[in-house]
């Protein structure tokens, strides 16, 4: 590990940006561990919450990425304990959403993360068509964008024994409204 | 009284034996359900991937189209749903200029009155009623487990105790059931994580959730959540995988609990579509106290 100098320091660190978009100032933890100790995942984490935010806070562009290309910030579940316990309030779920986004954008993020992607694109896709989300449709669409065809096979019969998946979407009446909404929000990009 | 519903996508499909259960609880209740015209899916987790933009306007429309249909308070059963409508209503809330933006994106006008409450903030104001209404002879040992997201974040929530909420346990003791004491009322089951993508680590957390419950002696874990009720149901043989047992403790909706303590058909509760068998034991024996005892 590379000693730490003032010169190393950068106007554009993701401590800056961090707070720039969230609003979270990351200067203001001082490293009491509470966030970690709580945490479910923390065990999983190659670093947990804590190291994560010091890391950031020396500002280096090492640090930087070695934050940035972590699987520890896509284990980060938003369950909100570390924030609803920390003594200062800092919102780490916001920090780690912030974090995953920078890491694509950067086209850093950890090959951990392909599947969680895969996810929310399959996700969205199905609310942008259907106003409402189509459970099944969602999850063709996840499987073939992962590959993992025949995961889950066995439970998805039962569950539609039971009664728990609708075969054909039911979606909103106003279909150009949602479209119109993601339009205006995301330039159609989904 | 009537009351704004939004049902969201998984009490439409997955979920949907917690729709039947609070639609039979809330008619016993005689609270009228108004759904949300045309309502949208609040965006869940993945919306604000995209934009936080999109994120905010996907629950500002259901806001709008609440508050077009003269609905000021809307209850979303589905924590999940809830907390997303929840933030949206708070930080549109005194806020004109959001209100003004957002309305501008979804295209119709919202004021900002509109109130969100979870299920258990509602039965709260039928506690009375609920217990007017069962015989008291639901005296099942419950674990009642709350989850992540109907107590945080606290500035969304606005709702119980954050570290040990008590509002199911005053619930479910009104209609004659034992809460344990445990402390796993608010440990994440995992899935922030999606229970489709690291289904291990869902396995690890929803297991120590179950054995919790399993370990206080309870009969049943109650929840008001889906995704709180899939991992700890649907995915049991996953978690009797890790933990090497055989845990067969079933998981039931909140609405589904109080609707069997109020004697409403299991068929309309739903209770067929639960993963884990709902057998139930026989109740604990009555106490029967006269007004000397003090009662613990």
């Amino acid at each position: 590990m590379s000693s730490i100098s003032h010169h190393d320091r950068q106007t554009t660190s993701l401590a800056n940006k961090i707070q720039e978009v969230t609003g979270v100032a990351l200067q203001n933890c001082y490293q009491c561990g509470k966030c970690a100790a709580g945490c479910p995942v923390a065990g999983d984490m190659e670093m947990p919450s804590c190291q994560v935010l010091r890391l950031l806070q020396y500002e280096s562009p090492d640090y930087d990425r070695r934050v940035l290309e972590s699987e520890s910030i896509w284990l980060c579940l938003s369950c909100d304990t570390c924030h609803s316990r920390c003594p200062q309030t800092i919102n780490t779920p916001k920090v780690m959403y912030f974090l995953r986004e920078e890491a694509v954008r950067q086209g850093l993020a950890h090959p951990k993360s392909k599947d969680a992607q895969a996810f929310h694109k399959a996700f969205l896709g199905s609310v942008a068509r259907h106003g409402r989300l189509h459970e099944i449709g969602m999850l063709m669409n996840y499987k073939v964008r992962t590959g993992h065809l025949f995961q889950d096979m066995t439970l998805g019969s039962k569950l539609y024994q039971k009664g728990k998946l609708e075969l054909l979407p039911h979606g909103v009446k106003d279909k150009a409204a949602v479209k119109k909404l993601f339009k205006r929000t995301t330039g159609n990009k989904e | 009284m009537r009351i704004g519903y939004y049902p969201g996508c998984s009490l439409t499909s997955s979920a949907r034996e917690y729709d039947e259960s609070v639609r039979a609880v809330c008619e016993v209740l005689d609270l009228t359900l108004v759904e949300i015209p045309d309502w949208n899916c609040c965006g869940a987790s993945s919306a604000h991937v995209a934009s936080e933009e999109l994120a905010l306007s996907l629950r500002a429309r259901n806001l709008a189209l609440a508050e077009a249909a003269g609905l000021d308070e809307i209850l979303a059963p589905c924590a999940a749903c809830f907390s997303r409508l929840a933030s949206a209503s708070v930080e549109l809330a005194d806020n004109p200029q959001k209100c003004q933006a957002v309305s501008e994106v979804v295209g119709m006008p919202y004021s900002g009155g509109v109130k969100v409450l979870n299920m258990l903030a509602v039965l709260e104001r039928f506690k009375d009623e609920i217990a007017a209404k069962t015989d008291q002879s639901f005296r099942h040992k419950v674990a009642c487990y709350y989850g992540c997201l109907l107590v945080r974040p606290t500035k969304v929530a606005q709702f119980d105790r954050v570290e040990d909420p008590q509002s199911m346990d005053q619930i479910m003791a009104a209609a004659g059931a034992k809460p344990v004491r445990w402390s796993s009322k608010t440990e994440c089951c995992g899935t922030g994580l999606s229970t489709i993508t690291r289904t291990e680590l869902v396995a690890n957390l929803s297991g120590r959730i179950v054995a919790d419950a399993a370990k206080r002696e309870a009969v049943a874990i109650v929840t008001a959540c889906p995704m709180c009720q899939t991992n700890l149901d649907m995915r049991r043989p996953e978690i009797n995988q890790k933990l090497q047992e055989e845990h067969r403790i079933p998981v039931l909706y909140v609405t589904q609990a109080l609707g069997l303590a109020m004697g409403i058909d299991p068929q309309r509760l739903g209770l067929h579509r639960n993963m884990v068998p709902v057998e139930l034991p026989e109740p604990e024996p009555e106490v029967v106290t006269t007004d000397d005892d003090d009662e613990d």
